[in-house]
C-alpha cells in the first residue's frame, strides 16, 4: 500500500470512534454498572448487589408494563402484517393479468403514496393528533362523528380501552411502511410463477395464500422483528397521550416510561438502569428468537 | 385496436394487440374480477380515508373557534378561514422557533452523521488493519441495544460534560446514535464498489483522502442518498433524546419541534386554545407533505432501505 496508510486510517476513525465511544459505548457499559448501585445522581455510587433486580421483581408497575408489552408484541405485528399483506397484494397482483403482467388494482400508485405518508410523521406528532382524535367530548374526531359528542367513549381514560387505543395508533402509522416493504418483495417475484399459477386456474385468493405469502415469508419475518422491537417502545405515545403517563392505573405503562420516570421524576439512576438491563435482555431474546428463523443470505444491493 | 387505444394508457408500449385478444373470451373470470375488485377497492378506500381523515380534520380545526371545535361535527367547515390561530401558534406558542431549532439541529447532525459515518464505514470496509473487525462489530452491535437502556448514564455523561440543554450536546448525541446503522449500511455499500478505479487513482498518485472524497463518495452516491434521507427523517422525528436532553429552566427556547408540539398540546388544555394547537400541527404536517410530494420515491426507498438489507 501507499505511504501514510495508518495515519489515514486513524484520521478517518478518530472522530466517529470517539463520539461513539463517549456517548454510546460508555453509556451502555455504565448502564450495567449502575444497575448494581443505588446511585441517586450525586455523590458516590454505592453498590447494592442485586437489590434493584429484587425490587423490580416485586414492582407491580414493572409486571404491568411487561403485560402491556406482551399484548403489543402479539397484536401489533399480527394485525399490521395481515393488513399490509392484503393491501400489498391488492396493489401489486390484485388487478389480475394485463398484457402478461400482473397488475395492481386501479389507482394502486395513489394508495401506496397515501398509505405511506404517516410513516413520515414523528410519532410524537401522531400522538398529539390522536390525543385529540380520541378526545372524550364533542371535540374528538371519533366521539364527534359517533354521537356529536354525547355519551362519549372514554378511549384513553377507560382501563379497558386505553392500551388498545394506543395499539390502534401504532397500527395506523405502521401499515403503509409495510405495504411498501411487501410491495418491493412482491415486485421481485418472477412473473412466470404467477403465469403458471394462472394457467392452472388459480383464483386470486389461492394466489395470495399459496404463492405470495410463501415467497414473501422472509420479508414477513423481518417485518415481525421490526414491529416486535416497536412493541417494546411506544414511549412517545404513552408519554404524550395517556392519562397520568402510563395510566389509567398502569393500563398503558411501558418500560420506557418507567425508565424515564425513574430518572427524571425520582432520580433513581440505579433502578432505572436495572429496568434498562431487563429491557435489553428482553429485546435481545425476542430478536434472537425471531432471527433464528429469519436467518438468510446477505442481500446484495 | 380501437379497444386497446381506449382502455390502455396512451403512454403504453406501441405493440399492444396481443393481450387484448387474451382478455377477450373469459366472461367468468371477468365476473370474479368484478366482485373481487369491488371489495378490494372498498377496503383500500376505507384505509385511505382513515389515513387522510385525521389530517384533514386537523387542518379544518385549525381555522375553527373553540365553540366550533366542540360542536361535535368534526368535518363541518369553519365559519371563516382566518389565520389568527396560525399567528398565535407561530408567535406566542413559539412554533416558529421550534421549527427553526429542528432545522438547525437536523442539518448539522445529519451532515455530521454522513461525514463521520461514511469515513468510518469506508475505512472499515476497504482497509485491512489490526482491530478492524473489533471496531466494526463495536459499531454494529449498537443496533442491538435499545436507546432507552442508555438513558440513565447518558444523562449523567452529558451533565458531567456540561452538555445538557445545549444544541452541541443534542447534535453530538444524534450523530453518535445514528452511527451504528449508517456505518453498517455504508460499509456494506462501499464493499460492493470495484477495486480497479481506486487502484487507477493510486497509480495516478492520488492520496487516500483524495481517493475517498473525489472517487469513492461520488461512486457511492445512491447509497449515500438513501441513508441521508433515513437519517434526516429519523433525526427530525426524534422525541426521546431531545426530551431527555433539553430540559430544565430556560430549555424551552431550545426545544425542537416534536417536543415543542407535545408541550403545546399540554398547555392548550390549560388555556383552552385548541385552534392554536391544530394550527401548530398543521404547520408541522404541511412541510412534510410538500417534501413527500417531491421526493416520494426517494423517501420510500430511503426509509425501507434498512429493512430490505
Amino acid at each position: 500500500m501507499r505511504h501514510g496508510k495508518y495515519p489515514f486510517i486513524i484520521g478517518f476513525l478518530a472522530v466517529p470512534v470517539a463520539l461513539y465511544g463517549t456517548f454510546v459505548v460508555a453509556a451502555y457499559v455504565q448502564t450495567f454498572q449502575l444497575s448494581f448501585t443505588s446511585f441517586r445522581g450525586f455523590g458516590a455510587a454505592t453498590y447494592v448487589g442485586l437489590d434493584n433486580f429484587v425490587r423490580l421483581w416485586d414492582d407491580s408497575q414493572f409486571w404491568q408494563a411487561l403485560r402491556n408489552h406482551a399484548v403489543l408484541l402479539i397484536f401489533l405485528p399480527l394485525i399490521t402484517i395481515a393488513i399490509a399483506l392484503v393491501f400489498a397484494f391488492l396493489l401489486n397482483v390484485g388487478g389480475g393479468a394485463k398484457g402478461g403482467m400482473q397488475r395492481g388494482v386501479w389507482g394502486s400508485k395513489f394508495y401506496r403514496v397515501v398509505f405511506f405518508f404517516p410513516q413520515l410523521l414523528a410519532l410524537a406528532l401522531v400522538a398529539v393528533i390522536f390525543g385529540r382524535v380520541y378526545s372524550p367530548d364533542g371535540s374528538g374526531l371519533i366521539n364527534g362523528l359517533l354521537n356529536g359528542g354525547d355519551d362519549p367513549i372514554l378511549f384513553l381514560a377507560d382501563q379497558r380501552w386505553a392500551l388498545w387505543s394506543i395499539l390502534a395508533v401504532l397500527i395506523w402509522q405502521a401499515v403503509g411502511f409495510y405495504v411498501v416493504l411487501f410491495s418491493a418483495g412482491m415486485g421481485s417475484v418472477p412473473q412466470e410463477i404467477y403465469e403458471a399459477a394462472a394457467l392452472d386456474g388459480a383464483t386470486r385468493v389461492t394466489l395470495f395464500f399459496r404463492v405470495t405469502i410463501p415467497l414473501l415469508w422472509n420479508t414477513v419475518q423481518v417485518a415481525w422483528v421490526y414491529l416486535g422491537i416497536a412493541a417494546f417502545d411506544a414511549f412517545a405515545l404513552v408519554n404524550i397521550m395517556t392519562v397520568d403517563r402510563g395510566g389509567p392505573d398502569g393500563a398503558t405503562m411501558v418500560l420506557g416510561m418507567l425508565i424515564y420516570r425513574n430518572i427524571f421524576d425520582y432520580s433513581q439512576y440505579g433502578y432505572a438502569s436495572a429496568i434498562g438491563v431487563v429491557l435489553f435482555f428482553l429485546t435481545l431474546t425476542f430478536a434472537a428468537l425471531t432471527l433464528r428463523v429469519t436467518r438468510r443470505d446477505t442481500v446484495e444491493m | 385496436m380501437t379497444d386497446v387505444a381506449s382502455t390502455d394508457t396512451p403512454a403504453g408500449p406501441p405493440v399492444a394487440p396481443a393481450p387484448a385478444a387474451k382478455r377477450g373470451g373469459r366472461p367468468d373470470v371477468k365476473r370474479e374480477v368484478g366482485a373481487f375488485t369491488g371489495a378490494a377497492h372498498l377496503a383500500l378506500v376505507l384505509w385511505a380515508v382513515a389515513t387522510v381523515g385525521p389530517l384533514i380534520w386537523v387542518v379544518l380545526a385549525s381555522f375553527k373557534t373553540n365553540t366550533e371545535i366542540f360542536l361535535g361535527q368534526p368535518f363541518a367547515l369553519p365559519g371563516s378561514f382566518a389565520l389568527d390561530s396560525y399567528a398565535t401558534a407561530w408567535n406566542e406558542a413559539n412554533v416558529g422557533r421550534y421549527f427553526l431549532n429542528s432545522v438547525f439541529v437536523v442539518l448539522v447532525s445529519t451532515a455530521g452523521t454522513m461525514l463521520f459515518g461514511a469515513m468510518a464505514a469506508y475505512v472499515l470496509a476497504r482497509y485491512k488493519f489490526w482491530g478492524n473487525r473489533f471496531i466494526y462489530y463495536l459499531f454494529v452491535s449498537g443496533l442491538a441495544f435499545p436507546t432507552f437502556m442508555a438513558l440513565p448514564p447518558l444523562f449523567l455523561i452529558l451533565r458531567s460534560m456540561n452538555l445538557l440543554n445545549t444544541f452541541t450536546g443534542l447534535i453530538l448525541v444524534y450523530i453518535a446514535y445514528s452511527l451504528p446503522f449508517t456505518v453498517f449500511f455504508l460499509a456494506a455499500f462501499f464493499k460492493t464498489l470495484p477495486r480497479e478505479i481506486e487502484e487507477a487513482a493510486t497509480v495516478d498518485g492520488a492520496s487516500h483522502t483524495r481517493t475517498f472524497f473525489q472517487i469513492m463518495v461520488p461512486m457511492a452516491r445512491s447509497g449515500l442518498v438513501s441513508i441521508t434521507i433515513f437519517n434526516i427523517v429519523g433525526q427530525w422525528n426524534q422525541y426521546l433524546l431531545p426530551v431527555a436532553i433539553m430540559q430544565g429552566a430556560g430549555a424551552d427556547s431550545k426545544w425542537v419541534l416534536t417536543q415543542g408540539i407535545a408541550a403545546i398540546s399540554v398547555s392548550a388544555g390549560y388555556q383552552a386554545n385548541w385552534a392554536a394547537l391544530f394550527a401548530a400541527l398543521t404547520m408541522s404536517i404541511i412541510p412534510m407533505i410538500v417534501v413527500y410530494a417531491f421526493f416520494q420515491r426517494q423517501i420510500q426507498a430511503g426509509l425501507t432501505a434498512g429493512a430490505v438489507k
